[in-house]
């Protein structure tokens, strides 16, 4: 057995001129599917509440709204499902030399995730296709299982990810063997998961959040000032509006594990060139030669915040070689644009709040709603940076400080041929992901929305 | 069996699982193709109705096939997937199809409009069986070599065996397109298009079988080892099982008997998986033999756990689901029930006490978060988490009760502002 579970002589790294190709393929497949997967992290539940508004009122708006959110939730699902499954062939597409030396180290997580995965297909199918056909408290139960599976999901495939920013749970051998493997500790006995867990989800919220809400916030601009406009806009923007400052606390809490197990990606996140005690942070301004030029120094705040202590000495990119940094400028950029649209959402979200708080009411401004519009793709934005920081960060890494991108990609030709390919069938698909979204909201309402039980198909 | 074998197993009843319904998905694709005129019209509506509520169930038995496999059998799967780099890609493009097609189905307004959706799901079903179909050829009949894009690019699957189980793949999905559909059609009492099914499943049955016999031709022509041991010891046991269940399926179609053979013609491609896995056995890939390409033992333990743990929560649904879709549950006319009718109970905004008392608990979460350090840190989070969660749907409800900005309330609200 042992001559075989060994990466070096059975897939050898291999030239592969198309590297860079091959990294923004993946990126590119990333990027489609990750909003969806905020949709299949919270809009469960934002459909729930909803359902469940209905069953303690008796109101028939909140069913109306329940149902048709249920519709776009089972598009979006679809989608979803098979941008998701388009990652998983491109793991063995792309990174087979990642996929052969370390697959049984990581790939219990994506077998159980396929299980959340199944329960998902199942119960979003009885749920949508179950209106009406099910008693409405069965209805309501049968949503339940849709929410779960989307947490258990994004626990899995963060479990994988979270072990490639932190690898444990297998030892590696002078020859380049991996023995001693422990999926279960690799996987779930990560100090990095939790974190990042955590925010994945919180961001899901975010996302899904201020999405559907800024849809909404565009019909009350436009004049709609209807019971139904208004609710639809209240669930989600209030749901998002408490994520947005939870996130900056969870954010600390994460940013504080990358300074421990990744200094390297830290330093790439804020352009910090040399070991430094008491480093700062410089809003915008660009890396080069080693610091950041043209940006506002805000002294000590790095220190501050990855280490809670003003003098706290970080290290810099010039503790690694030149060759195991990531590209500086772009994770900076990244990172700067998460954490800036972050500030503003809680802003937006922390008026909203407050707001409710003081007055008993929703702000309604059209200036707050423009806000609450901008907020919808500007959150999207923010959760691509996000992960551009934390992937394009890991870089040259696949296995963080154990295995190189290089190592781990395909040795096929034809990488330029399957990029321009997909990139014609995600344009597309992002074509045709807005006409259904389209057409969805511009069926007229089936139940009457202003509180008479009557229902009709 | 032993513990290297076993996750290969649980592969091989995904794959035929997935060969079964995610194959009959395609196939009802393909059978909306071939009734693309107007007259067809209650054949597409039916295949995309009758697959709506188990399509996605059905596709996740490949990614079920896929991260076991990968997990279980690294090397063989870097192997597999970088070598047949080019039928994985164009699977992977029919699956986008397929979700985006399916997606699309439920904004179609006009005919016109189903029928433009319904053929980018027609060519998802002939080009993701296809290049399947050719992958499991290929590893057959033994192109795919040990090694990261080891194996010839285009000629490891464009081979005339690796074609031949493509086209059988795509033909074979039809055919089980056609009995399911049949036996769907019945339930719903619709007898002429049942009988619309039935003809087009006992042609496809007939044509599969056909192209069944001019394989072991082409095999034997092309991949003589794997002709040899499909006929000879238990793979020609598995093949012969296979061709009886594929006639039962056909007698039993012809006297429209659709629910048996629903379960027979799952049978007779369960049995060409299990020949071929007892045909290729104990080889995974050339010079790789499955115990070889096994994961240590820590792991193949904890995927045999978590399959039997998943299982436990994965059977029990799906049993719920297929017996919901078969009994009917789900189609047109089933409705029995409406909106929740049990007397108002207006919303309320919660007491005044709670907001406060959120809050507080928010930020001592927050506070335990940023600055307890160690176990602190979840625990904060956990409890602001949790304050979060109990604050949003507080302040929904707070946030609904004020009606004051709704155009056709505005009358009773200003009345009710009143002192």
């Amino acid at each position: 057995m042992v001559e075989v579970t060994f990466l070096a002589a059975q897939l050898p790294p291999v030239e592969q001129a198309y590297l860079l190709e091959a990294r923004q393929m993946q990126a590119l497949s990333f990027a489609v599917h990750i909003p969806l997967v905020c949709f299949g992290i919270a809009f469960p539940s934002l459909v729930l509440l909803a359902e469940w508004l209905h069953l303690r009122t008796g109101d028939p708006l909140y069913r109306t709204l329940a149902r048709r959110w249920s519709k776009v939730m089972l598009a979006l699902f679809a989608v979803g499902a098979v941008t998701g499954t388009i990652l998983s062939f491109e793991m063995g597409l792309l990174w087979p030399g990642f996929m052969a030396a370390f697959g049984d180290v990581f790939g219990l997580g994506f077998a159980l995730e396929g299980f959340s995965f199944f329960v998902e297909a199942i119960f979003i199918a009885i749920y949508v296709y179950g209106w009406d056909r099910l008693s409405p408290r069965a209805h309501f139960l049968s949503g339940i299982p849709i929410a779960v599976a989307g947490f258990t999901g994004s626990l899995m495939v963060i479990s994988v990810n979270a072990w490639m920013q932190n690898p444990t749970g297998f030892r590696l051998r002078a020859d380049g063997q991996v023995v001693d493997v422990e999926p279960v500790k690799a996987l779930f006995a990560n100090p990095y998961l939790w974190p990042q867990l955590t925010h994945m989800y919180v961001a899901g919220y975010l996302v899904a959040g201020f999405l559907v809400a800024a849809a909404y916030a565009v019909r009350r601009l436009r004049g709609d000032r209807s019971r139904y406009v208004r609710t639809a806009l209240i669930i989600p923007l209030t749901v998002a509006a408490i994520a947005a400052p939870v996130q900056i606390v969870v954010g600390d809490w994460i940013a504080r594990q990358v300074a421990e197990t990744q200094p390297t990606k830290l330093a790439a996140f804020e352009g910090l060139g040399e070991t430094t005690r008491g480093a700062p942070i410089h809003l915008g301004g660009w890396y080069v030669d080693g610091e950041v030029k043209a940006g506002i120094e805000i002294p000590r705040l790095l220190s501050l915040l990855a280490a809670h202590d003003p003098d706290a000495v970080v290290e810099g990119l010039d503790a690694v070689p030149e060759a195991e940094r990531p590209p500086v400028n772009l994770v900076r950029l990244a990172f700067q644009t998460m954490v800036g649209i972050g500030t503003f959402l809680a802003l937006v979200g922390g008026v909203h709040v407050v707001t409710l708080l003081r007055r008993g009411r929703m702000p309604l401004s059209p200036w707050f709603l423009r806000a609450v519009v901008l907020a919808g793709p500007l959150s999207v934005l923010a959760l691509i940076a996000g992960w551009v920081a934390t992937e394009v960060g890991r870089q040259p890494w696949v296995v963080y400080g154990v295995m190189r991108t290089s190592e781990a990609v395909t040795g096929a030709d034809g990488i330029p041929v399957g990029y321009a390919t997909l990139v014609v069938v995600y344009t597309a698909l992002i074509a045709a992901v807005a006409w259904i979204l389209r057409r969805l909201a511009r069926v007229p309402l089936e139940d009457a929305p202003q509180g008479a039980e009557r229902v009709t198909d | 069996m032993s513990l290297t074998e076993l996750p290969l197993l649980f592969v091989l009843l995904g794959l035929t699982a997935y060969a079964v319904l995610g194959g009959a998905d395609f196939g009802a694709g393909l059978w909306q193709l071939l009734s693309a005129g107007s007259r067809g019209r209650a054949l597409r509506e039916h295949a995309h109705r009758s697959m709506g509520p188990v399509w996605e169930a059905n596709h996740v038995w490949l990614i079920f096939v896929l991260v076991i496999f990968w997990t279980a059998y690294p090397v063989a799967f870097g192997s597999i997937a970088s070598t047949l780099a080019v039928p994985l890609f164009i699977a992977a493009v029919g699956i986008i199809l397929r979700g985006t097609a399916y997606a699309l189905r439920s904004g179609a307004r006009s005919d016109r409009e189903a029928i433009r959706i319904d053929l980018a799901f027609a060519m998802s079903s002939i080009l993701t069986p296809f290049a399947l179909g050719a992958m499991v050829g290929a590893i057959a009949s033994e192109r795919v070599p040990v090694g990261n894009a080891a194996g010839a690019l285009w000629g490891s699957w464009l081979n005339p065996t690796a074609i031949f189980i493509g086209v059988l793949a795509v033909a074979a999905g039809a055919y089980m397109a056609a009995v399911f559909l049949a036996g769907d059609a019945r339930r719903i009492g619709q007898e002429e298009l049942a009988q619309a099914f039935r003809r087009r499943a006992l042609a496809a049955g007939a044509a599969t079988g056909a192209l069944a016999l001019i394989g072991l031709v082409v095999v034997r022509a092309d991949a003589r080892a794997l002709f040899d041991d499909l006929t000879s010891g238990p793979g020609v046991a598995a093949l012969a099982a296979s061709a009886v269940a594929g006639l039962a399926t056909l007698a039993l179609l012809w006297r429209s008997a659709f629910e048996p053979a629903r379960y027979a013609a799952a049978a007779a491609v369960a049995a060409i998986v299990g020949g071929w896995a007892l045909a290729q056995q104990p080889m995974l890939l050339p010079g790789l033999t499955v115990q070889e390409a096994a994961a240590g033992r820590a792991t193949l333990v904890a995927i045999l756990v978590g399959v039997l743990a998943g299982s436990l929560i994965l059977f029990p649904s799906l049993a719920l689901l297929f017996r919901m879709v078969l009994r009917g549950a789900f189609d047109p006319g089933a409705t029995r029930h409406g909106a929740e009718r049990h007397p108002r109970h207006p919303l309320r905004p919660p007491g005044s006490a709670w907001p406060r008392m959120l809050a507080t608990a928010g930020a001592a979460g927050a506070g335990l978060a940023l600055f307890g350090g160690g176990w602190r840190e979840p625990l904060g989070i956990a409890v602001l988490l949790t304050a979060a969660a109990a604050g949003s749907v507080g302040l929904v409800r707070l946030a609904l009760c004020d009606e004051r900005d709704i155009d056709v309330l505005d009358a009773a609200a200003r009345v009710r502002r009143k002192p």
